[in-house]
């Protein structure tokens, strides 16, 4: 059997255990054992992966298994994975093990929250382990749709309406991305023969130019409504706010990152030419995105809110770089993926515990926090710095790979995109620092808060997970860059050529 | 008519001794009326078990029946979802007031049906138009059979009207046909092609007739109002088994008859989709009244069928069947919930369904994959139904069409989850209490939460179909 078949069979199995038990501790115990054997599931599969490619497999696509589901329409259930991928999937796995810790104290229907929870999980796997654009499509589609309920019903704030807008403009989103796929299906085989879904077949064959340039926008739009790209990302900010801790983890961490990713794999690598010619609009899309989503999140008082805008910017630099189409800029965008994802739910993480603790997450409402929960207090603080970009963590590595490699294009509308997006790194740094300033230091603005107790043990893990994982990234970044070089390296000649 | 005639028609033969039998036992003098509704039950469980078994592909009286297996599987697709129907409507026979009814209720719905099947079987427009009166003057009385509701009598009228209208209409592109042609045989007509003005207007005539039964804006009007006033297991009689005999038949017709000249049908199909798929969604986003609503859905739903029109090969007919199907199962879950919410206490408006899942955990659930289906979110057989119709017309090149209906469906998506919002998130003081439902009710439920749940994975039922279409 397939391997990669084991990355659903576990939440599949998960699900099934949290619905067949009663009480609360056993949901909560058998979630944490799932995702933990997930999280162990996912390095083996490092493992194997390697070893694979150390004996001398050199496939672009390991692990491939095809069956055939539909035959009239050619549609595969099609599974493999290659070093982009399993970085992802190491991502989702981390952060989805993270999730379920941070949201240990989940009272209210926990059966359903984490049933919820884990069917987007297997959506966000199932995703990425997919070569067929159909079951890819299906994955996405599956990941999206829990969002309503998990915001809706365990939210906070506005939360109907902030999960029916986000549902709904996720979904507008896979409404475009539908009439791509369908537009490259039927254009998959200009030369006879049959027509495939199978994401490595297409890649061979030359789409013609008209379609290509018809379908490039509703493919890269649709995925991109989920990277949120200006304007389409709207959703972000009051999704992010309104949802419970573990879901704006697992949104802005893993979510938003199918969007990227699916703008690369889908809609740049199978129609390239396309890419070309239309890049100029979405790079400058996306470096309003940059500047646009700093400077939200500078204006803001709500720490969600403020974390949400920074994921607007960061998600939209993550695009930028796929848009250089070089393989600097890409593998800085790969990496920027991993590591936002990995700070961005470190951040969201830390919000919860912090609300759980003060009620409030205005930031002016709150000071000194330092002194009483040190711990989370110091997480925070390498949240931040990891997020605006400090060396020796994994911001610094993504975002200098990416303007390094942006600024690797002569021309003077790439120079200029590039000077306009690098300039949010100043504007991130005004924005986290002014958050723990007012935050963690000065004096303790309320007595109350000298009650306040640290981290317990179900939150240690979840903070400890995540900053081991920054600080791996941050320090050896070259075991990640390796595992996607090939890959890319590739897809760039693909895209270039 | 031999034995071998009568094994061809043994669903129409079987089907008469039902109603024949229900005119019996409604002069049995007893009050308690479970022995005739346990017999009929099983009877047409029996039935439809019948019609799977195989059957040779043949015609009859001079070709004005046809039979083969594409038929043969429509009509067991009506057939499962009058079964399902009917045990749904056990809950509402067995309510003192509607003991009197239940020989004439089964006594209409079976005549109905046996409407249906010469609609499907049809060999000649005469006798097309002959299954189409028995299927649809029975259907008014159903409509007005809560006889002491005004809202009911309203809807009998209401119903009468506009299918005396469009029966009208339909005649009139009959007769236009018959001008054209020479001929109202399927078979002789199937080898003439004319593109006169004429025969323009005789086929667009035809397709307005049964356009009324389908609900296709701009022939809807009667819709809301007759769902709203119909008694429960009728509406979902008619968002269903008449829906989809109506669509059947005119699927076959187009297709058959006139598929060697699609131009007219598909531009008509384009233009009648798109309009049924937008005022169909922008009505259903403000109901309040759950069967009304379900009357706009249903609208929206025909739109999206009628965009597998749009491609005159064997894919656009067999989307629009598996669609068909899929569309029966999610819907009649939907309309099963609500009979049973609806028997026991009387509601059906959308706020009284407020912290429904805190009390109906299961029925919740039933409903939530329902309308996941009928949004076509997957992995319920709702998106690959879905998928399959937008294939189709995207394969003839109509992507705008397809943006079109997958922005639709984003739209409807909103409505569906007001459902799930009244029933998940919103609170109630005083929800409506736990529902306990009959052995029946809950059969009729597991068939369609079992067809939900498998169909989309179940990739030989697709290849069946299309086996049958013979693409």
């Amino acid at each position: 059997m397939n391997p990669l078949l084991i990355l659903l069979i576990i939440p599949l199995l998960t699900i099934v255990g949290v619905a067949l038990v009663k009480d609360v501790t056993k949901v909560r115990l058998v979630s944490a054992i799932g995702m933990s054997a997930q999280l162990v599931f996912a390095f083996i599969l490092v493992y194997l992966f390697y070893q694979q490619r150390h004996s001398g497999n050199t496939d672009d696509m390991l692990f491939v298994s095809t069956t055939m589901w539909y035959d009239s329409f050619n549609i595969q259930l099609k599974f493999g994975i290659d070093g982009i991928s399993m970085a992802m999937i190491m991502l989702t796995a981390i952060v989805t093990f993270a999730g379920v810790f941070a949201s240990w104290q989940v009272d209210h229907l926990p059966k359903e929250f984490f049933i919820s929870l884990i069917i987007l999980a297997g959506g966000v796997f199932g995703f990425f382990i997919s070569l067929d654009l159909f079951t890819m499509f299906l994955f996405y589609e599956m990941a999206v749709i829990p969002m309503y309920l998990l915001i809706g019903l365990w939210g906070s704030g506005p939360k109907e309406y902030s999960a029916m807008k986000l549902t709904l403009m996720l979904m507008g989103g896979s409404a475009l991305l539908m009439v791509g796929l369908l537009g490259i299906y039927f254009n998959s085989a200009p030369d006879g023969g049959r027509l495939t879904y199978d994401l490595t077949e297409i890649a061979k064959v030359n789409i013609p130019l008209a379609a290509q340039l018809f379908f490039f926008p509703f493919t890269f739009v649709g995925f991109g409504v989920l990277g949120a790209m200006f304007p389409f990302h709207t959703w972000s900010p009051d999704g992010h706010a309104s949802a419970p801790t573990a879901v704006s983890m697992l949104h802005a961490g893993v979510l938003m990152k199918l969007g990227g990713y699916g703008c690369f794999r889908v809609a740049m690598y199978l129609l390239p030419e396309a890419a070309h010619e239309l890049a100029w609009i979405f790079i400058t899309l996306t470096s309003i995105s940059v500047v646009y989503g700093a400077f939200g999140a500078i204006w803001q008082k709500d720490l969600k809110y403020i974390n949400a805008y920074s994921s607007v910017s960061h998600c939209g630099l993550v695009l930028f770089a796929l848009l250089m189409m070089n393989e600097t800029a890409t593998t800085g965008a790969i990496l920027q993926m991993i590591s936002h994802g990995l700070m961005t739910a470190l951040f969201f993480a830390l919000i919860g515990m912090i609300y759980g603790r003060t009620h409030t997450r205005m930031i002016n409402e709150m000071g000194g926090l330092m002194k009483v929960i040190p711990f989370l207090s110091v997480i925070y603080v390498i949240a931040g710095l990891a997020s605006l970009g400090l060396p020796g963590l994994s911001g610094f590595v993504a975002e200098m790979t990416i303007f390094v490699g942006s600024f690797q294009h002569t021309d003077m509308f790439h120079r200029v995109a590039t000077i306009v997006a690098i300039s949010s790194i100043v504007i991130t740094a005004v924005y986290i620092l002014r958050v723990v300033g007012t935050l963690l230091l000065g004096p303790i603005t309320n007595s109350h808060y000298l009650e306040l107790k640290d981290a317990q043990w179900f939150e240690k893990i979840s903070g400890v997970t995540l900053v081991i994982a920054i600080a791996i990234i941050g320090l050896t970044p070259f075991w990640l860059s390796d595992l996607i070089r090939e890959p890319l390296a590739q897809m760039i000649q693909t895209l270039t050529n | 008519m031999n034995w071998s005639t009568l094994s061809i028609m043994r669903l129409e033969v079987l089907l008469t001794f039902m109603v024949l039998y229900q005119l019996i036992a409604d002069l049995s003098e007893k009050e308690n009326k479970r022995a005739v509704i346990n017999f009929t039950i099983i009877f047409f469980a029996i039935i439809t078990m019948i019609g799977f078994l195989p059957s040779e592909n043949t015609t009859l009286f001079g070709s004005m029946y046809i039979n083969d297996e594409l038929r043969m599987f429509l009509k067991n697709i009506l057939n499962v979802s009058t079964l399902i129907v009917l045990l749904q409507s056990t809950g509402w026979l067995n309510k003192p007031e509607n003991q009197s009814k239940t020989g004439a209720f089964y006594l209409l719905i079976f005549s109905t049906l046996i409407g249906m099947y010469f609609m499907i079987s049809a060999g000649d427009f005469l006798m097309l138009y002959l299954g189409l009166e028995l299927a649809t003057l029975p259907l008014t009385i159903l409509a007005a059979f809560d006889k002491n509701l005004r809202r009911s009598a309203e809807a009998g009228i209401k119903l009468l009207m506009s299918s005396a209208v469009s029966s009208a209409v339909l005649l009139f592109g009959l007769s236009l046909m018959y001008g054209v042609y020479g001929t109202l045989h399927f078979s002789e007509m199937a080898l003439l092609t004319d593109a006169s003005t004429l025969s323009v207007m005789a086929l667009i005539f035809f397709i307005a007739g049964l356009g009324f039964k389908l609900s296709l804006v701009p022939f809807h009007l009667w819709t809301a109002d007759v769902y709203e006033g119909s008694p429960m297991p009728v509406t979902s009689y008619f968002s269903v088994v008449s829906k989809g005999a109506a669509l059947f038949t005119l699927a076959l017709v187009l297709y058959r008859v006139f598929g060697s000249q699609p131009k007219v049908w598909t531009m008509t199909a384009y233009f009648l989709s798109i309009t049924t798929m937008v005022v169909g969604n922008l009505f259903a986003l403000r109901q309040k009244n759950l069967k009304r609503f379900l009357a706009f859905s249903s609208i929206t739903q025909a739109g999206f069928m009628m965009l597998g029109f749009v491609n005159s090969d064997a894919l656009g007919l067999n989307t629009i069947v598996y669609f068909m199907l899929i569309y029966s199962l999610s819907n009649l879950a939907v309309f099963g919930v609500l009979s049973i919410v609806t028997n026991n206490t009387g509601k059906e408006n959308m706020d009284d369904f407020n912290g429904f899942y805190s009390t109906n955990p299961r029925l919740s659930l039933i409903m939530l994959l329902a309308l996941f289906s009928l949004a076509g979110i997957p992995p319920v057989a709702g998106f690959f139904g879905k998928f399959f119709l937008f294939t189709a017309a995207a394969s003839k090149g109509m992507y705008i069409l397809v943006l079109i209906a997958v922005l639709n469906a984003t739209v409807s998506l909103y409505y569906y989850l007001l459902v799930v919002k009244a029933m998940f998130i919103n609170k109630n003081e005083t929800p409506i209490p736990n529902l306990a439902s009959s052995g029946y009710e809950k059969l009729a439920l597991s068939m369609c939460f079992a067809g939900i749940v498998a169909i989309g994975f179940v990739s030989a039922i697709y290849d069946y179909v299309l086996s049958l279409v013979g693409g």
